[in-house]
């Protein structure tokens, strides 16, 4: 068996051991990334920076732990800059275990020195509304009034016993909208319900799988900014640490495992290429020797 | 902390089991994944019935009938019509009126195919023309009307060209203009004009290639799936052009895909190096 040949026939088991180890091995280093901020990042940073304190940000935590590698950087940035920031954050969920999520996030970001948890209150600085099934219907319902989905928040409270939620009537009392998103329920819902409809003005963060589903939607204008994966996550942490001044450690798990997937993806990269080339090559001899 | 430290260990020992899959099949592998399938199953059922059933339904249908029965009307008891529905979606396991299952089944479809006719026309296809349609040269802010009128005379010939190309390729050689010479001559003088003004104009703007870039893609992929016309000549050369744009778009979903799919495996070991082993940190 020739050498093209031998390397069309290895076993798939040792890619996989290429990978792990592509993935694995960088973890043990301290490499810092600056990346460049693509302007759908931008469009989402720029969007939270226009915000004025005690400017009301409702969050909606759509997505489950296994989502969480790409997503919770992005939620973990994000809360950081909207509690330092003093804005009035309202989470809510279209997935049961989004608003865990979002607590996790929460107590990520009280852990800051920065952030001191003392000064926050709880349903008047920042409420968790906790999750509600009925998809899209949610979102439909929200548009005219929010205590119709939520009559108590995630630990039980009244809604009308939540100072924060006391002026907020439906979507017009909310100043600008986050979603996090790992499939539908998600992103694409609150386009087409909360944006087309009700005109609430959101920005997004996806999957990796997900972001080119919304692109589409980010050029026509319909989200403001966009987060797309990992990658997204680590631009997010690398926009907040430049322009925030470094008093609050945004750079996170987003930053940090962006070598491996760089080299990870190298790797996959160098597997597809000589692999083709081997096909190719196998391929022109056994052609030659047909023709012979 | 025990408890956390158990958890861990049990966290573990099922990664573990699922990635053993990879070298091959086998029982830890089978058992690993029964018991994600069985936790997935009962925690879903258990949320299902908790969050809708419980919360959505039972907790507003039953105060409403004592209510009735205390003589006050409740417009919850509206609910009894969506209780009714729900059974009837149960008697599917009973296969000589299971065919009564169709009935609500009919309700959720038609309810839904309404909310989304209005929702994807909106945003998936009228925002989205227009999303897709963008000036050719873009217009600062600074210039004046005559430089206005210039570069909107350029955007129009840009997109009349492509119009007048598309006529020709939709109808070909089966039609013929036949005007008289001094009208030929007018009109070839006007749009010399206007391609000059207009060219001139543009060149000068910053010209928005991107916004090209996709009106040529959607205009391409949409000739690829246009089987009315053969795919030869310039149509089907504009097909292939679609064809590249489709495969430009796989091939960025596939990369995010990638993507994605390391970043989970990344959460994988990043649980096993961090939180269990605790070998980095």
């Amino acid at each position: 068996m020739n050498f093209w040949k031998a390397l069309l026939a290895i076993d798939r088991r040792w890619i996989f051991l290429f990978v792990f180890l592509a993935l694995a091995v960088p973890m043990f280093l301290n490499v810092d990334f600056d990346l460049s901020i693509s302007r759908e990042v931008q469009g989402l940073y720029d969007a939270l920076d226009k915000l004025q304190p005690n400017s009301k940000i409702l969050m909606s935590f759509d997505y489950d732990p296994p989502s969480a590698p790409e997503l919770q950087p992005m939620a973990d940035a994000i809360m950081k800059y909207c509690l330092k920031k003093k804005l009035r954050i309202i989470i809510m969920g279209l997935w049961p275990q989004g608003p865990i999520q979002a607590n996790m996030a929460l107590n990520r970001a009280f852990l800051e020195e920065d952030i001191n948890r003392d000064d926050y209150v709880y349903g008047v600085h920042y409420v968790n509304l906790g999750y509600q099934a009925g998809n899209e219907f949610v979102i439909q319902r929200m548009g005219s009034a929010f205590y119709e989905m939520f009559k108590r928040d995630y630990t039980g409270n009244r809604y009308e016993e939540l100072p924060l939620m006391r002026g907020i009537k439906n979507f017009n009392d909310i100043d600008f909208s986050i979603n996090f998103s790992a499939g539908y329920p998600g992103t694409v819902e609150w386009v087409q319900i909360a944006v087309d409809r009700f005109h609430v003005r959101l920005g997004a963060g996806n999957t990796a799988v997900q972001a080119p589903q919304v692109y589409p939607y980010y050029n026509s204008g319909q989200v403001v900014g966009l987060a797309g994966g990992m990658r997204g996550a680590a631009e997010l942490e690398g926009v907040f640490a430049r322009f925030d001044g470094g008093t609050v450690d945004y750079k996170d798990k987003g930053t940090k495992y962006m070598l491996s997937q760089t080299i990870a993806h190298a790797v996959v990269m160098f597997f597809i290429v000589v692999g083709n080339i081997a096909y190719f090559v196998i391929g022109r001899k056994d052609k030659l020797k047909a023709s012979k | 902390m025990g408890s956390d430290l158990i958890g861990v260990w049990i966290a573990a020992f099922l990664t573990l089991g699922i990635m053993s899959f990879l070298y091959k099949d086998n029982p830890w592998y089978k058992f690993s994944e029964a018991i994600f399938v069985g936790l997935s199953a009962g925690y879903w059922f258990a949320s299902l019935f908790w969050q809708s059933l419980h919360a959505k339904f039972w907790a507003n249908w039953s105060p409403a009938v004592q209510s009735l029965f205390q003589g006050q009307f409740d417009y919850n008891l509206l609910y009894t019509g969506a209780g009714i529905l729900g059974l009837m979606m149960l008697l599917r396991l009973i296969p000589p009126i299971g065919w009564i299952s169709r009935w609500p089944l009919s309700v959720v479809v038609g309810g839904t195919a309404g909310l989304y006719l209005i929702n994807y026309l909106v945003s998936n296809a009228v925002r989205q023309i227009g999303s897709t349609i963008q000036p050719v040269v873009t217009f600062p802010e600074s210039i004046g009307w005559i430089n206005s009128g210039g570069v909107i005379i350029g955007n129009v010939l840009v997109f009349a060209v492509l119009i007048v190309s598309l006529g020709f390729i939709l109808f070909g050689r089966n039609t013929t203009i036949d005007l008289p010479t001094p009208t030929k001559l007018f009109f070839f003088l006007i749009a010399l004009v206007a391609c000059a003004l207009g060219t001139f104009y543009s060149l000068s703007m910053p010209l928005n290639l991107t916004g090209l870039i996709i009106f040529m893609g959607v205009f391409c992929g949409l000739i690829y799936f246009f089987f009315s016309k053969e795919h030869t000549g310039f149509f089907g050369g504009a097909a292939t052009v679609g064809t590249w744009f489709l495969m430009v778009t796989f091939g960025a979903s596939f990369g995010y895909t990638v993507m994605s799919r390391m970043s989970l495996l990344i959460g994988r070991i990043d649980f096993l190096l961090v939180e269990w082993l605790k070998v980095v940190n």
